[in-house]
Parts: C-alpha cells; sequence; structure tokens
C-alpha cells in the first residue's frame, strides 16, 4: 500500500483502533423502578479513570432510593439509602467491571422513576485525531472550546431543572387528583352521616314508646 | 465485530487518495466498533423500559448488543443469531412509533414528533425456554439524543468542513437543542400553572360547596326531626 503519509495515517488509526477500549463513554437514563425490586447496571472502566455518577428520584413514594456502587472485587465503594438525589466520583484504582444497583426493596407499594448520569473518563472530541494535536490551539480554536465547555454546563443545568419540574408537576398532579377524590369522598360522608343520625335518633324514641305507655298507665 | 452500519467499499484507482480512503475506511471501523458500553441483565420475560423525556424534533439512537451466559465456558458469550430483541418505541401520548425485531445486535433510530416522555422498550424475542436455562441475558445499551446522535464525522466528510467550521458547526447544534429544550419547558411550565390553577378552582368551589351542603342538611335535619317530635306529642 504505497505511500509514507497514508501509512502513518493507517498506522494511527490502527492504533486508535487498538486503543478501543480506552474510548470515554457515558450512559444517561431513566428507568422505572418496581416496589421491592433492585436494578443493576454494569460498566468496564481501566485503572486510573475517574468515573462520575448522578442519579434523582424523578417520580414515586418518597421520591427516594438506595443506592450502592461496588468494584470488581465486590468491595461497597458507595452506599447511601433512601437519597432524594447525589452525585459521586470515584477514580477506579482496579481495572474491571463496576457495577452500581439502585434498590426500591424498603418499598411495599410505590413504585419509582430514577434518572441516572454515569460517566467515565473526559469527554472524546468529535473528530479522533483532534485528540492528538501537536500544536497548541489558535485563538478560535480556544474560544470555540470554552463555548462548548460552557454550552454543556447550560445543558446540565436545563437537564437538572427539567428533573426537578418534573418532580413538582408529579406532585402537584398528584395533589390535584386527590383533592377531587377527597371532596367527592367527604361529600357522600356529610350525607351517609346526616341521615344515619337522623335514623338513629328517631330510632330511640320509637322503640320507647311501648315502655312510655305502660308508664303513663 | 462492526455493527451493520452499510459498508461501501470504495476501490481506489492508482494515484489519487488512497491515504484518505484508508482513513476513512479505518475511522469508520474505529466509531464503529462498540466499546463495551453499560450493561444489565434482562430475564426472559422481562420487559425493560425506559423513559427520555424530550422536545420534539429531536432524534433518538439507541445501540443495543447481546450477551448469552454459557454455562460450559462459564461467561457471556455473544448470543445465538436467533435470539433478537424486540423495541418498542411509544410517543407522550402513548401511541406506537416503532416496534420492531431486531437481531442480537441492533440499531434503533426514531425523531420525537411530540414533546414529552417517550418510552423505550426492550424484551428479548426468545420462544426456547432451554435458550437461557435460568440464566439472564447481558444486554449493553447505548441511547444518544439530540445533539450527542449526531455523527461529525459524517458531517466533515459530507460537507467537506475543517476543523474549525467542525467546531462551530458543533456549537450551533448544541445552541438548537438548548432552545428546543427551553421551547420544551415553557411549555411545560404553561401545563404544570394549569394544573396548580385547577387545583386552586377545585378547592375552592368544594369548600363552598361542602359549607351550603352542611348548611342545607344541619336546617334539614332540625326541620325532619323537630315535626317528628311533634308528631309524637313530644314538642
Amino acid at each position: 500500500m504505497g505511500r509514507a503519509a497514508p501509512r502513518s495515517a493507517s498506522a494511527l488509526l490502527l492504533l486508535l483502533l487498538l486503543l478501543r477500549a480506552e474510548r470515554p463513554r457515558g450512559a444517561e437514563l431513566t428507568f422505572e423502578l418496581p416496589d421491592n425490586a433492585k436494578q443493576c447496571f454494569h460498566e468496564e472502566v481501566e485503572q486510573g479513570v475517574k468515573f462520575s455518577l448522578d442519579y434523582q428520584v424523578i417520580t414515586g413514594g418518597h421520591y427516594d432510593v438506595d443506592c450502592y456502587v461496588e468494584d470488581p472485587q465486590g468491595n461497597p465503594i458507595y452506599r447511601e439509602t433512601k437519597k432524594q438525589y447525589d452525585s459521586f466520583t470515584h477514580r477506579a484504582e482496579v481495572k474491571g467491571v463496576y457495577q452500581f444497583c439502585f434498590s426500591n426493596e424498603f418499598s411495599t407499594f410505590s413504585h419509582k422513576t430514577v434518572y441516572f448520569d454515569f460517566q467515565v473518563g473526559d469527554e472524546p472530541p468529535i473528530l479522533p485525531d483532534m485528540g492528538n494535536r501537536v500544536t497548541a490551539l489558535t485563538q478560535m480554536e480556544s474560544a470555540c472550546v470554552t463555548i462548548h465547555e460552557a454550552l454543556k454546563t447550560v445543558i446540565d443545568s436545563q437537564t437538572h431543572y427539567r428533573l426537578r419540574e418534573a418532580q413538582d408537576r408529579a406532585r402537584a398532579e398528584d395533589l390535584n387528583s386527590r383533592v377531587s377524590y377527597w371532596s367527592i369522598g367527604e361529600t357522600i360522608a356529610l350525607f351517609v352521616v346526616s341521615f344515619s343520625q337522623v335514623l338513629l335518633l328517631k330510632s330511640f324514641f320509637t322503640e320507647k314508646r311501648p315502655v312510655s305507655r305502660a308508664v303513663h298507665s | 465485530m462492526a455493527v451493520e452500519l452499510g459498508v461501501r467499499v470504495v476501490r481506489p484507482r492508482p494515484g489519487t487518495e488512497l491515504g484518505g480512503v484508508m482513513r476513512a475506511l479505518l475511522l469508520w471501523l474505529w466509531l464503529a466498533t462498540p466499546g463495551s458500553a453499560l450493561y444489565f441483565h434482562i430475564g426472559e420475560t422481562e420487559k425493560k423500559c425506559f423513559i427520555e423525556e424530550i422536545p420534539d424534533e429531536t432524534m433518538v439512537i439507541g445501540n443495543y448488543r447481546t450477551q448469552l451466559y454459557d454455562k460450559q465456558r462459564e461467561e457471556y458469550q455473544p448470543a445465538t443469531p436467533g435470539l433478537g430483541m424486540f423495541v418498542e418505541v411509544k410517543d407522550p401520548e402513548d401511541k406506537v412509533i416503532l416496534a420492531r425485531q431486531y437481531g442480537s445486535e441492533g440499531r434503533f433510530t426514531f425523531t420525537s414528533h411530540t414533546p414529552g416522555e417517550h418510552q423505550i422498550c426492550l424484551h428479548s424475542n426468545s420462544t426456547k425456554f432451554s435458550l437461557f436455562a435460568g440464566g439472564m441475558l447481558r444486554v449493553h445499551l447505548d441511547i444518544q439524543v439530540g445533539e450527542h446522535a449526531n455523527d461529525y464525522a459524517e458531517i466533515a466528510a459530507k460537507d467537506k468542513l475543517s476543523e474549525l467550521q467542525l467546531r462551530v458547526r458543533q456549537l450551533v447544534e448544541q445552541v438548537e437543542q438548548i432552545q428546543k429544550e427551553q421551547n420544551y419547558q415553557r411549555w411545560r411550565e404553561e401545563r404544570f400553572r394549569q394544573t396548580s390553577e385547577s387545583t386552586n378552582q377545585r378547592v375552592l368551589w368544594w369548600s363552598i360547596l361542602q359549607t351550603l351542603i352542611l348548611v342545607a342538611i344541619g336546617v334539614w335535619q332540625m326541620r325532619h326531626l323537630k315535626s317528628f317530635f311533634e308528631a309524637k306529642k313530644l314538642v
């Protein structure tokens, strides 16, 4: 295959292929956790790579969940019970499969919706050879990088607000339906109680009639 | 193993950009080869659902890969070709927008037309019970939403953009995503406000109604009992 330039480029990309296990990645998922259930996720992390886990309970019960993170040897590196939201970062000391689990086993009838964001390593560059620059970034390029980082922060805070709003909206809709049911229930109870009061009172005076007649006579 | 992304083999003419083609091919291979993504275990008849709350006109790309536990080798091996996953996507109005069967490795794409909570459900199509043999299926899943779903290498190649132009294109895509999310936020806030106002109205009217009912019942009770006692000649 010919020339020096394509050969070095091919070699570089072959190297990237071999290193594909190093490719940084992240996952952001929202799932439903039924009552008395546990859901675990696993991800392979290289040694020395920093990973972070953010999670938040969106709907259900008291909006809390148990969460724990274990390293490949099964040692718990993070364990929290009944948390509404939290953020956890850790630098992997051992290469292997790390697992993080969400548990709703303490709840008997409320199923929960949980959002989590698991990021491993740094964000990958949009073109692979951007990460292997020899020269420094020009002013335009570093301005682009700054804007990109700032926009990422904006998107992150939008996600945060979206989750909070979903939680509040769920509570508001819950309140709305509860007000309806409670009002109907109370009206029915009012009618039932008042009619039975009148009937009971009437029954006191009706039964005593033969007794009072005997007394009078 | 490479994912089924449509291979187009280009035979370079001698003296032309052989290096460019090789680069593109290797680049494609590097991007297409799945690393081990996040994975979870799923039972035979179990259905796992994920919720994506997205604005309208947003593209969502999902990649998955399955592995089955091999008891003899005591490790997870790629699943047999017959074992596939059924993917079902529902829009916020519970209308099914995607319901397809894929193989043991698959990639599904959909674009939202209404803003809201879309539900992506996966379950295995296995009919033979012995396939799982009491074990679990390991599913590697990766879902990319909106701007993250863009393949910048493809965009750069198609529009012939330089590195700086590509960076600016990425910024433009990000800003568009932010704008879409903000419009969606405004729509949701309006719905939230309507719910709160409805609750407020309901509490107000029900309180007034219940007070009136109370008073009416009280008056009726007194009149009824009074006429009862008068009949009994006790009053």
